[in-house]
């Protein structure tokens, strides 16, 4: 028999010349994309600073602005469907940065062959979402692709609105000793969107938690100051999230597990299909990091909030193990919660 | 959740760590076989509970890291035919082989697809006559009786567009050679649950009495992983070696009767190559010669393709629980889960691949 003196290893595989799924799983691979391809092409300062939204001047009048396409299927889910998703989605790009969102624009590319009856079900679903919101779908395009280049619908939102004097918020801002807030249960949209796909069945309904957070938002900054950076950990779960702002801030993130809220269903369904919830798809759920002096008085405002009954405290800033995300377990030892590398689910948002 | 919350209990947990503490007074080297049992050790940090004395070492049970590399660069060569549809387990899909791996294959237009069972492989192949749908078949005896369903299902409805590529490998012989091995540091083992909730526990009183070995059949849980090394610990010190069922909620002596029939109807047992380790004999599964229609290997005449690996990565020393991951030069340097060298760090279930997720901080600091 040969033993061990047959040391093999794989061939490293030649440098990345193709775009794969995970590149659009909100991880790794996505980050690369966005410093190897498109930072240096468009370098300027506002892109720079990589948040969810650009927020500039324009005259005297601080402006935030995003963009956000949404390929995700099935259409429809429950809890939501693409429509909804793309109004919410980027208002709350807009609201991460504590902007109040005014305006929206909307391009549709539709697959030839697609029923009118969808994509009116799809318009319907905007139209709701933005008057709920408070805002208006002012511009928009459409696209036809043939049979078979598309996925019935694509939807891009462009958004536009006004930061109020006074806020300034970025992922480079969390310092050590600043606490973690997190409005609620982690994972159901992503769960959600694969138990419809896969026809998977739970006791109770898991519904997508899609819902535009600017009123939320609006709530948390009334209390007057303390937020240093806001996300809403969509793709790639609340573990890129955190990593991101801990890449971006240079400090370290240490969450208490028991803290992190995740339904019964939801932590089930992970259980089954061999997923962590923490690398799981959000759409109305947000994470703040805040000055450790307001996080009581700003959680207090959260939990007035429908969307943020559930918030908790969980986690803390920390000097050591910059750049890192760890986990202290139930059992008392920690982990690094790590960025995830290539794609969990395909195609949630 | 039940059979959940409960072996994952933090008090339960440090009350078996204390007990470890008195129970091990010298030091050990014990095993976990299962990669799904590295993972939670690493996740849960049950490294930082065991007492100094007791030192885990990480087994072969991986599967993805042990399907040879010539399986990988088979099962490319058929994706890249035009009316060939292959399907995998999800983490298949990243392993390099030796020049591509599935998920760049099926980037560049092969149809490529993930299934969490190949029955629904067979469900495609009824759906797509046009196309040839071939599954990739690995894994333990864990994942062999479903294979085996697959292959039962296809000859039942006589299929002619479903074959499977085979790569299965058997627990008990890996012991064996790890065990005959001269450079062996292994002293007591912990046998995957899983697998024992297939194959019963029979298997290992042959290893116990040969190589006066203790192996704790283990579960996958914090408090399962703890318990078992507890069990060991024990044996050891009063100088014993005996077979004992820590996961006895799932696993029975016996094994599940049904599922060692079909595996017996469609699978021989023969020599096998391990990635990172060599050939074993009689550690594998093939599809016996009544299933030849159903053989990727037969109906497409695939060669036996050499393919020659170069000598940077520890993986036979990591998977055979000689060096730990972190003591490879290239470990979360040049080797990371998103540009791998070795196996070992492609699966979650990969040594170095939790060593990277869930442990690079311990080593910093």
């Amino acid at each position: 028999m040969k033993t061990i003196a047959d040391i093999v290893c794989p061939t490293p595989l030649p440098t990345k010349d193709t775009v794969l799924l995970g590149h659009g799983s909100g991880g790794k691979l996505s980050g690369d994309l966005v410093r190897e391809i498109f930072l240096p092409a468009f370098q300027n300062p506002v892109l720079a600073r990589l948040d969810d939204q650009a927020v500039f001047a324009v005259d005297k009048c601080r402006l935030a602005m995003t963009t956000d396409s949404f390929v995700v299927k099935p259409l429809f889910f429950p809890g939501g469907d693409i429509g909804s998703l793309a109004v919410n989605g980027t208002i709350n790009d807009l609201a991460m940065g504590g902007a109040r969102p005014l305006y929206l624009s909307a391009a549709f590319i539709l697959e030839e062959g697609l029923s009118f009856e969808v994509l009116r079900r799809v318009v319907q679903s905007m139209r709701e979402a933005a008057a709920e919101a408070g805002v208006a779908i002012v511009t928009g395009d459409t696209k036809v692709v043939e049979r078979g280049s598309g996925d019935e619908i694509f939807v891009t939102t462009t958004g536009i609105g006004v930061v109020p004097d006074g806020v300034s918020l970025s992922a480079d801002q969390a310092k050590p000793g600043d606490k973690v807030l997190l409005s609620g249960s982690i994972g159901d949209h992503g769960i959600a969107i694969l138990a419809q796909r896969e026809g998977l069945e739970f006791e109770s309904e898991i519904e997508s938690d899609s819902a535009a957070l600017h009123t939320l938002v609006a709530g948390m900054l009334s209390v007057g100051g303390g937020i240093r950076c806001m996300r809403d950990p969509t793709r790639g779960g609340l573990s890129s999230t955190l990593n991101e702002i801990a890449a971006q801030s240079g400090v370290g993130i240490e969450l208490v597990e028991q803290e992190i809220p995740v339904r019964e269903e939801v932590r089930g369904a992970c259980e089954m299909l061999g997923l962590d919830p923490l690398y799981v798809a959000n759409e109305g759920k947000l994470v703040a990091i805040v000055e450790p002096g307001a996080a009581r008085g700003i959680l207090t405002a959260m939990r007035q909030h429908p969307l943020g009954r559930e918030a908790r405290m969980v986690g803390t800033i920390t000097a050591a193990n910059r750049g890192l995300v760890i986990m202290r377990t139930a059992l008392g030892t920690t982990r690094i919660v790590d960025m995830l590398a290539g794609d969990q689910l395909p195609r949630i948002c | 959740m039940k059979y959940i919350d409960e072996y994952r209990d933090g008090r339960i947990a440090l009350a078996l760590a204390a007990q470890l503490g008195e129970a091990c007074t010298r030091p050990w080297v014990l095993m976990e076989i299962c990669g799904g049992q590295t993972h939670t050790i690493m996740r849960y940090g049950l490294d930082e509970l065991l007492p100094k004395g007791v030192e885990l070492v990480h087994g072969p049970g991986c599967p993805v890291c042990v399907t040879p590399l010539e399986t990988i660069d088979k099962a490319l060569a058929l994706a890249e035919m035009p009316d060939v549809t292959l399907v995998s387990y999800g983490d298949m899909l990243r392993v390099p082989g030796s020049h591509s791996d599935l998920f760049r294959a099926k980037a560049k237009g092969a149809d490529v697809r993930i299934a969490y069972s190949p029955t629904e492989a067979v469900r495609l192949a009824r759906t797509m006559p046009e196309r040839h749908v071939v599954f990739l078949a690995i894994g333990f005896e864990t994942t062999a009786p479903a294979n085996a369903m697959a292959a039962w299902m296809a000859k039942r409805e006589e299929l002619k567009n479903f074959s499977l590529l085979v790569s299965h490998v058997l627990v008990p012989p890996a012991i064996r050679a790890l065990m005959a091995s001269p450079a062996n540091r292994v002293q007591g083992f912990i046998a995957p649950g899983h697998v024992c909730t297939v194959m019963g526990c029979g298997e290992y009183e042959a290893l116990i009495r040969d190589f006066h070995v203790p192996i704790v059949v283990g579960g996958f849980e914090p408090v399962d992983l703890l318990e078992a090394t507890l069990m060991l610990v024990k044996q050891l010190e009063a100088g014993e070696a005996r077979l004992e069922n820590q996961y006895v909620r799932s696993v029975s002596y016996e094994g599940n009767r049904t599922a060692h029939g079909i595996m017996r109807a469609v699978f021989e047992v023969a020599d096998q190559k391990w990635r990172g380790i060599g050939t074993i004999p009689e550690s594998g599964l093939h599809l016996r010669p009544e299933y030849a229609d159903y053989d990727a290997n037969v109906i497409f005449h695939l060669a036996p393709i050499t393919a020659e690996e170069p000598a940077e990565c520890i993986s036979a020393q990591v998977l055979q629980g000689l060096r730990k991951p972190t003591d490879c030069p290239a470990f979360a340097m040049r080797c990371t889960p998103d540009n791998p060298l070795g196996a070992p760090m492609v699966s979650s279930e990969g040594a170095c691949a939790a060593y990277y997720r869930y442990r690079r901080h311990t080593r910093a600091s």
